[in-house]
């Protein structure tokens, strides 16, 4: 219990997830067949018995709100600690939505200010990736930094202007720091993962707050690096930002390579989510899958392959899925082929269609009537 | 005060010694079904999706996994201020201390725990019978007859009466005698051992009758009911219920479950079965994998050929390994080119490569043929079975087993082969 958490769920993808940003924060975004995307930040800071965890929201919450709808999934309703959301409120000293991260942590500073626990870790809500948080404060600690940032090569990494880059020296100490540079200066990456004093936190969100300043990257990280102790902390692990189409459909296919599913799902700790109490997969006369994931809740009669399926789907007689994902609660009618798609949630596919993504993934949104016997 | 109406007690104390080998280490309410479920997931499940808010779980016989598996009943929302589950196992007194000695005895015993809710109704449920039920309803029903006891009962074909406790009704559905498997039955409705009792009507009849060894509801407490004029009345219920007291019964229940539209289905909507979940993530299959009429549980990888089979959570079925009309529970590990035929396996069982089980014809049971018969291959937990080996039909494997308890790699139908494991 030296640290509280904060999560940032607040943000909109912008065009980069297309119609799939719409509908939901990204935070909420379903990943890997059976969990959420928020579910591996909370699990990771409940795994490293962080106890306190604020999360904050604002684009489109619905989903989101209704997975956070209870803390015990991830072993946070206790009474030292708690899962708390925090959304814009109007106040009388405020009346604005959340202005960027810096601003969002301003409007709710009474959360650091009531805490006793000496240190804060901030993460977002957008990353699939698992962590002990505690080897990131031993580091802090360690360094006598100021602010710790966890960062990463960025080779394995897809589209890579993405991210914010990090310039280090031998000591590890950050000098250069550079918010999505068109020409990236160094190939290492900040994962948007910190760890901070929380009594600096405050002095500098509230100093940055004072000043009109509301981005804690352009107005806390860069504007403070020269004065003081910025830290970057190297990890060599699997970790991936699903806030855009191709990132994320690349994520959930990842979940097909054994070393990917021995990482998330066998190695101790685990990643939770909330439970769905669906029954188990079914598999009828004519269902062939190969090489894919499938979801609880899922009844198949087609064919499946190289594609990761959600729960609660339903795929017809003689359908064909091919390198696809297919969200949560799908229903998918006969003879129906599809191929290189993202198949948005709770939609219906009428019998006979046809849907294949050329040259890009192509994400299908269907809402037809379903008829359920 | 504290006011419920009707508080249910759930015996779970059973051995359900005709699962041989699968209950060797926990009670039958705790043994697997359908894939992720438990048995006793279908009572509990029953409960709350009836209204039903406070349960009292009654165990006896190895209590341990029953404990880990309904821990504080969040998986059923039975986590409550007031109510919610509670375990209660034997406990010592000070004079008299005794284990539970019959299901009525048991109950006795909680007289206590029952008075704490001060209810105008209590349900008794056993926790070995795979149906969906609303409680309400038969409560609904009971109220109506301004009964004192309702017993549910089915109707089973004549045959079969002789095995059950058979209730004889007059046409208001009033229970005018019964008969304990009666040789000669004259009625057809068997009793479920489901009964909502008026706490009144039921706390006087337990104190009564305390002192009568072995205090069972259908032979002692119902008899005492009906003999002091309380009005008895029989419930009837149509819906599927399924006793899965035998290896073949239970195997049975599991393969219904695989039809296209099984009769009990477990993919409506509403009234959905719960479980404490052991494994999240999806399931994964290979390019070389083929299945077909099967149930999967979470995070099951297989890489094998999987056919009428109900596949439980984190299984693995290794590449050319065949699986076929078998149960493989939990965490259990199928190792490449192994076949399967009519077998149960038990959680966390590893079986070897190239290992054919289930093969040859079928001979008696050497141990227990009343209990593994059906050409099942009966498995018990953390067994191991080595590579290279042939196991026949109607045989029993328990135990780290290695390859030189099978004579030129050969277990004939019918053999027992239990070892004591590392205890």
């Amino acid at each position: 219990m030296r640290a509280i958490g904060i999560v940032l769920a607040g943000g909109a993808s912008g065009h980069r997830m297309k119609e799939l940003g719409s509908r939901r924060a990204v935070a909420a975004m379903p990943v890997a067949g059976s969990y959420r995307s928020i579910d591996f930040v909370l699990s990771n800071m409940s795994n490293s018995h962080i106890q306190k965890v604020g999360v904050f929201t604002q684009y489109n919450a619905g989903s989101l709100g209704e997975h956070l709808s209870s803390s015990k999934w991830w072993d946070f309703g206790r009474k030292q600690g708690g899962l708390y959301v925090f959304t814009p409120t109007v106040t009388a000293e405020n009346n604005f939505w959340y202005r960027a991260t810096a601003d969002a942590i301003y409007q709710n500073l009474a959360f650091l200010r009531n805490s006793h626990e000496p240190y804060v870790v901030i993460a977002s809500g957008d990353c699939v990736y698992k962590m002990d948080f505690n080897k990131v404060l031993e580091y802090h600690i360690d360094k006598k930094a100021d602010i710790t940032v966890v960062c990463r090569d960025s080779d394995d990494l897809l589209e890579k202007d993405r991210y914010g880059t990090v310039k280090m020296n031998e000591d590890h100490r950050i000098e250069e720091f550079e918010e999505k540079p068109v020409v990236a200066k160094s190939s290492t990456i900040s994962c948007g993962i910190y760890v901070v004093r929380r009594r600096a936190l405050i002095e500098m969100i509230e100093k940055c707050a004072e000043e009109d300043r509301y981005d804690f990257v352009r107005d806390v990280l860069i504007r403070f690096k020269d004065i003081k102790r910025i830290y970057g902390y190297k990890i060599k692990d699997y970790w991936r930002n699903i806030a855009s189409v191709e990132d994320y459909f690349h994520t959930n296919m990842d979940f097909l390579k054994p070393e990917v599913r021995n990482f998330f799902f066998k190695q101790y700790p685990d990643i939770y989510s909330k439970v769905d109490d669906l029954p188990p997969a079914k598999y009828n006369v004519g269902a062939t899958v190969k090489n894919s994931l499938v979801a609880s809740g899922t009844i198949v009669n087609g064919t499946v392959e190289d594609s990761v399926i959600f729960r609660e789907t339903y795929i017809g007689n003689n359908c064909t899925i091919k390198n696809s994902i297919i969200l949560n609660d799908v229903y998918i009618g006969d003879n129906t082929y599809i191929e290189n798609c993202i198949v948005e949630s709770h939609g219906t596919i009428r019998a006979n269609s046809t849907f294949k993504g050329e040259d890009e993934i192509k994400i299908v949104v269907e809402k037809n009537e379903r008829f359920i016997i | 005060m504290i006011k419920k109406e009707m508080i249910a007690m759930l015996l779970a104390g059973g051995q359900g010694s005709r699962l041989g080998v699968l209950t060797s280490k926990m009670a039958k309410p705790a043994v697997s079904f359908g894939g992720k479920y438990r048995i006793i997931d279908f009572p509990l499940s029953n409960c709350i999706n009836s209204g039903i808010d406070t349960v009292g779980v009654l165990t006896q016989y190895q209590p341990l996994r029953l404990n880990t598996h309904i821990g504080i009943g969040i998986p059923w929302d039975l986590d409550r201020n007031i109510g919610g589950v509670t375990v209660l196992p034997p406990y010592e007194k000070m004079a008299n201390s005794e284990w539970y000695t019959g299901t009525a005895n048991a109950i006795y015993q909680n007289i206590d725990y029952m008075e704490t809710f001060n209810p105008e109704y209590v349900l008794i449920l056993s926790g070995d019978h795979i149906y969906k039920m609303d409680y309400e309803v038969m409560l609904d029903y009971h109220k109506a007859n301004n009964a004192e006891v309702t017993i549910a009962v089915m109707p089973v074909p004549m045959e079969e009466a002789k095995r059950f406790g058979i209730m004889i009704t007059d046409d208001k559905g009033q229970i005018t005698e019964f008969e304990e498997k009666p040789e000669h039955p004259r009625s057809n409705l068997a009793s479920m051992g489901i009964y909502i009792f008026n706490w009144k009507t039921l706390k006087e009849a337990l104190i009564a009758m305390a002192e009568q060894p072995a205090l069972d509801f259908g032979k002692h407490i119902i008899p005492y009911c009906h003999k002091n004029g309380a009005p008895l009345y029989a419930y009837e219920f149509t819906g599927y219920w399924k006793d899965v007291g035998t290896l073949e019964s239970y195997w049975q229940a599991n393969m219904e479950l695989i039809d296209i539209v099984p009769e009990f289905n477990l993919y409506e909507e509403y009234w959905k079965i719960y479980t404490k979940a052991d494994a999240l993530p999806p399931q994964y299959f290979s390019n070389d994998s083929v299945v077909e009429r099967s149930i999967i549980g979470e995070g099951s990888e297989i890489y094998g050929q999987v056919y009428n089979s109900i596949i439980g959570c984190g299984v693995t079925i290794g590449k050319d390994a065949v699986v076929r009309d078998s149960i493989i529970m939990n965490g259990t590990e199928i190792k490449a080119g192994a076949s399967l035929n009519k077998v149960i396996a038990a959680e966390n069982v590893e079986i070897g490569e190239n290992t054919t089980i289930g093969v040859g014809d079928e001979a008696p049971n050497e141990t227990d043929p009343k209990i593994y018969n059906a050409g099942l291959v009966t498995i018990g937990e953390k067994t191991v079975i080595p590579g290279n080996v042939t196991i026949g039909k109607n045989t029993v494997i328990s135990g780290i087993t290695e390859a030189q308890d099978y004579p030129n790699s050969i277990l004939d139908s019918g053999r027992t082969l239990v070892k004591a494991g590392d205890e």
